[in-house]
């Protein structure tokens, strides 16, 4: 899903910086020479050939849910926000936007993050899973199912980084005790107050999904 | 936000070839947690954002003949994780343990835990660091229960470190680079209480980047950290303290007792440690040490609780590092 410049609002010029790394590697031999506490050992000098994007739009892939996605964001633009205002991938919700509420949960790596805190261009290169990847109406995971069994949601607005994070949880702890799971989903706050139905409905989703595993075969010994 | 450039370099001097002689010419990133929000919250801006989590020099927990370096990239979840940490260094596991929430954890870098900025809501607020409105401190008089109760200003805002006081109390050592070399600093060292408003809380320049922790070996130290907060997660701590005893048979030869969250810097009690020597600990003597501990607390207007739950998670500490109950709640 490639995105052309002119979709892209208020795209700011792109600009030089207006410090060079020659002029700062001077200032750096002058400063380092007043540097007044502990051991200096010289290290060999810094030769800079990375390559410095934006602060325009730059053209990243992601991969998202399996799929390659490519798209130009600016630098700062977060991955929250690319995938909900630039590919149309609205689970991860945008609410508190300060790495704090969850709702935004998506899985990077196999690993549970804030996708409101992490920047898209930073996301390039690893795996990153939503919760259009594993659970759709049609065929809703057993997260979801067990989230509808327990009445696990009010207003719902939550729930998407519940589940999210729910499956990151569960991958890597297949046997939770509820205080594993309390901990687990520590990272995920509900307004309207589900929390007893989520613990069982993640508690039953746990029980389903290992006893799936045994019918495949697949259960961890 | 307002926009920046970005680089994602591959190597250390690479990295430190993109920094400049001031904060807003470039800046780390490491986990983001914080500097986003920063960033979002128009507090802190900068030209250019250095990504340093493809570098893989500064990751890695690794045993030296010393004791542990840990990369400063290495996550909270990383750490609390490792069995060479959680054998030896429970007031390190614990500390790690114990931050915000597993997204946080898997995210959330070790040098980022120690770079990051102050909560101190005037600060967050726009009022800078030492929340000063026509000449005078908002803080003694305002809305302070988060505030410090040791240092007696003008710095009021706590330190944000986690892991700080438990490195602190291990007799750590971070490892800083810049392009023109690279230096150790004592952990103790490291916190600073800023004498300006300009200044940083801690002793790194805008053109150096923390590149890995050294813990000495604790084997035969027994060492704890003890927290309190509101709620069990993603909330900060109200206090912490990280001890460590050196001991000498069944008592104590040297100890170390370091507060958290109640000072502009992880908060050494060396009176209270020195008092420790040659004791067993026990209900009694963990007692006297944690009324020790908070002898010097001058309390501010609304936070005179948090000198009761610093004089608790002394107690609570030096009693789980002796093996004597009271291990930290989310253990």
């Amino acid at each position: 899903m490639s995105e052309s410049d002119s979709k892209v609002p208020n795209k700011p010029p792109k600009t030089k910086p207006d410090f060079s790394r020659r002029g700062f590697l001077k200032g750096v031999g002058i400063s380092g020479g007043v540097l007044s506490t502990g051991v200096l050992e010289p290290v060999a000098e810094a030769e800079s050939t990375a390559k410095v994007d934006g602060p325009g739009a730059v053209p990243i892939t992601l991969n998202i849910n399996g799929k390659a996605h490519k798209l130009e964001v600016e630098p700062r633009v977060t991955l929250c926000d690319a995938l909900r205002n630039r590919l149309e991938i609205t689970a991860a919700k945008r609410v508190c936007d300060r790495g704090t509420c969850g709702a935004c949960t998506v899985i990077i790596n196999g690993k549970a993050v804030y996708s409101c805190t992490t920047l898209a261009i930073d996301a390039q290169g690893k795996r990153i899973e939503t919760l259009e990847g594993f659970s759709t109406p049609a065929h809703p995971h057993a997260i979801t199912k067990a989230f509808l069994d327990h009445d696990a949601e009010q207003c719902g607005y939550c729930t998407p980084g519940f589940v999210v994070a729910a499956k990151a949880f569960l991958d890597h702890t297949p046997n939770p005790t509820e205080a594993d799971l309390k901990t687990g989903l520590g990272g995920n706050l509900c307004r309207c107050g589900t929390y007893m139905g989520i613990r069982k409905a993640v508690m039953q989703a746990a029980k389903e999904m290992k006893s799936a595993k045994v019918a495949k075969g697949t259960a961890h010994a | 936000m307002t926009p920046f450039e970005y680089s994602s370099p591959a190597s250390l001097n690479e990295a430190l070839g993109l920094l400049g002689a001031s904060w807003s010419d470039a800046v780390v990133l490491a986990g983001g947690t914080d500097l986003i929000s920063l960033m979002k919250d128009g507090v802190f801006s900068t030209k250019r954002v250095v990504n340093v989590k493809d570098i893989k020099d500064l990751g890695g927990i690794h045993k030296t003949g010393h004791g542990l370096r840990i990369g400063s990239t290495v996550t909270f979840d990383e750490l609390a994780s490792s069995p060479l940490v959680r054998g030896e260094y429970p007031a390190l596991h614990e500390a790690a343990l114990g931050i915000a929430s597993p997204q946080i954890r898997n995210m959330g870098t070790v040098g980022g835990d120690l770079c990051q900025r102050p909560r101190c809501w005037y600060y967050r607020g726009g009022y800078g660091l030492f929340a000063m409105k026509d000449g005078k401190s908002l803080v003694p008089n305002g809305e302070n229960k988060y505030h410090a109760i040791f240092g007696g200003g003008p710095a009021y805002f706590v330190s944000a470190s986690s892991l700080g006081p438990a490195l602190v109390a291990l007799g750590a050592t971070i490892k800083l680079a810049s392009s023109s070399g690279s230096r150790t600093v004592e952990a103790a060292k490291f916190f600073v209480t800023p004498s300006d408003e300009n200044a940083r809380e801690i002793d790194l320049k805008p053109n150096e980047l923390v590149t890995e922790i050294l813990v000495p070996s604790a084997s035969g130290v027994k060492n704890a950290t003890y927290e309190i907060r509101q709620r069990e997660a993603i909330d900060w701590p109200l206090a912490a303290a990280s001890v460590a005893l050196h001991m000498k048979g069944s008592s104590v030869d040297k100890a170390s007792i370091v507060l958290g969250h109640v000072a502009p810097t992880p908060w050494e009690a060396s009176q209270a440690a020195a008092g420790l020597a040659g004791k067993t600990i026990s209900e009694d003597t963990a007692s006297q040490a944690a009324e020790a501990a908070v002898a010097g607390a001058q309390p501010l207007s609304q936070n005179g609780y948090k000198v009761q739950l610093a004089k608790v998670a002394v107690k609570r500490a030096l009693l789980a590092a002796a093996g004597k109950a009271h291990t930290a709640h989310h253990a």
